[in-house]
C-alpha cells in the first residue's frame, strides 16, 4: 500500500519535472559546446557534467579557466555560484530529513533549482505527505531532467568543435546567464543585491586572479541581506 | 583562447564535484532537523543574484570577442536578455530574445 501510494507521487514529481527538460537540453547542449571549445575532451567534459550537475556553476568554471584564473579561485567562484544548492539542500531538510541516510546522500546530488522549485511548491500544498511519499516526489522531479541533461551535454560535445566563430557563440553565456537573472530579481533586496555585485565586480576588474569576482559576490550577499533586514523594520513599523 | 592543460581541468573537476556535492550535503546530510542561524540563510538566499550578474558584468561592458571594445550588437542583446527575463519571468524566452537581438544586430551592423 505504501508502495503504490508513494509510486504515485514518483510519477508526479516526473510530471511536475518534465517541462524542465526544456531548460536542461538547450543548457546542456550549450555546456557540451563550450566545455568543448575551451579544449575539454569529450571524456572530461561528461565527467565535469555528471559529477557537478550544476550548469551554471560548470559555465562560470568554464569561463574562468578560459581567462588564465588560478585554480583555487576557479574552484572558490564556481563553488560560490553553487552556494544556492546549500541553501535549497537547508530548504528541504525539514522535508527529507527523517529519510535513512544512504537516501539523504542519493537526494544530495539531485539539489539542483528545478527539484528544488518543485518540491517546494508541492510540500507547501500538501503538508501531510509522508517521508517516502515526498522522496519518491523529489527523485521523480529529476527523473526526466537528468538522463536528458547528459545526453544533450554529449550530443553538445560532439557538435562543438565544428561551430564556427561567426555564431558569437562567446556571448551565449552572458546571455544565459542574463535570463536566468531576471526572473530571480523577486523583491527589492534581489535587485539590490544584484547592483552592487555589478558595480563591485566592475570597479574591481583589476583585481589580481579574477578575485573581484568574489569580492563583488560577497559585497552582493551582503548588500542584499542587509536590505532585506532594512525592509523587514520599515515593514514592521508601518 | 588559451590552452588549458590537462592536470588543471581534472583538478577542477574533481574539486568542483565534491565542493558541490558537499554543499548540497551539509544541511540535508549533517544538519538534519536542527534549525539554522537566520543571519546565514538570510545571506545565502542572494548568493546567486549576486555572484551571477557580478561574473557577467565584465563580460559585457569588455567583452573579449571585440578584444575589450564596447560592442553595440552585445550590449544590446544582454539589455534585451535581462528586460525580457524581468518582465516574463521565462529563462527561455531571454535567451531567445537576446539571441534574436544578437544575430540581427551582428547581421545589420555586420
Amino acid at each position: 500500500m505504501a508502495f503504490t501510494t508513494s509510486n504515485s507521487y514518483y510519477w508526479k514529481g516526473f510530471r511536475d519535472g518534465s517541462p524542465f527538460v526544456f531548460v536542461a537540453i538547450p543548457f546542456g547542449t550549450l555546456f557540451g559546446v563550450l566545455a568543448t571549445e575551451a579544449g575539454l575532451d569529450i571524456y572530461q567534459t561528461m565527467t565535469f557534467t555528471a559529477t557537478v550537475f550544476a550548469g551554471a556553476a560548470q559555465f562560470a568554471a568554464l569561463q574562468l579557466l578560459q581567462e588564465n584564473t588560478p585554480t583555487m579561485i576557479v574552484l572558490a567562484s564556481a563553488l560560490a555560484v553553487n552556494l544556492r544548492m546549500a541553501m535549497y539542500s537547508a530548504a528541504i531538510t525539514p522535508h527529507l530529513g527523517a529519510a535513512p541516510m544512504w537516501q539523504r546522500a542519493f537526494a544530495a546530488y539531485f539539489v539542483v533549482d528545478q527539484s528544488y522549485a518543485c518540491c517546494t511548491v508541492r510540500f507547501e500544498q500538501e503538508p501531510d505527505l509522508t517521508i517516502q511519499q515526498k522522496m519518491a516526489y523529489f527523485f521523480g522531479t529529476v527523473s526526466p531532467i537528468a538522463p536528458l541533461w547528459y545526453i544533450a551535454t554529449y550530443m553538445g560535445a560532439v557538435v562543438g568543435t565544428q561551430i564556427p566563430d561567426s555564431w558569437a557563440l562567446d556571448f551565449a553565456l552572458p546571455i544565459t546567464f542574463l535570463s536566468m537573472v531576471g526572473p530571480m530579481m523577486r523583491t527589492a533586496p534581489h535587485v539590490i543585491a544584484a547592483l552592487v555585485a555589478i558595480i563591485v565586480s566592475l570597479l574591481t576588474t583589476t583585481v589580481p586572479f579574477n578575485l573581484g569576482l568574489l569580492i563583488a559576490g560577497c559585497a552582493g550577499m551582503m548588500a542584499g541581506a542587509q536590505a532585506e533586514l532594512l525592509f523587514e523594520r520599515k515593514g514592521a513599523k508601518t | 583562447m588559451n590552452q588549458i592543460d590537462d592536470t588543471t581541468i581534472w583538478i577542477i573537476i574533481v574539486g568542483m564535484a565534491f565542493g558541490s556535492f558537499g554543499l548540497r550535503f551539509v544541511f540535508l546530510g549533517f544538519v538534519g532537523d536542527r534549525p539554522m542561524p537566520a543571519w546565514l540563510l538570510r545571506h545565502l538566499r542572494y548568493t546567486a543574484v549576486a555572484i551571477l550578474p557580478a561574473l557577467i558584468a565584465p563580460l559585457v561592458v569588455w567583452p573579449a570577442a571585440t578584444n575589450g571594445e564596447a560592442d553595440i550588437p552585445r550590449m544590446s542583446a544582454a539589455a534585451v536578455a535581462l528586460v525580457v527575463g524581468l518582465i516574463t519571468k521565462n529563462v527561455l524566452a531571454a535567451i531567445g530574445s537576446g539571441a534574436i537581438t544578437l544575430y540581427g544586430l551582428l547581421y545589420l551592423l555586420g
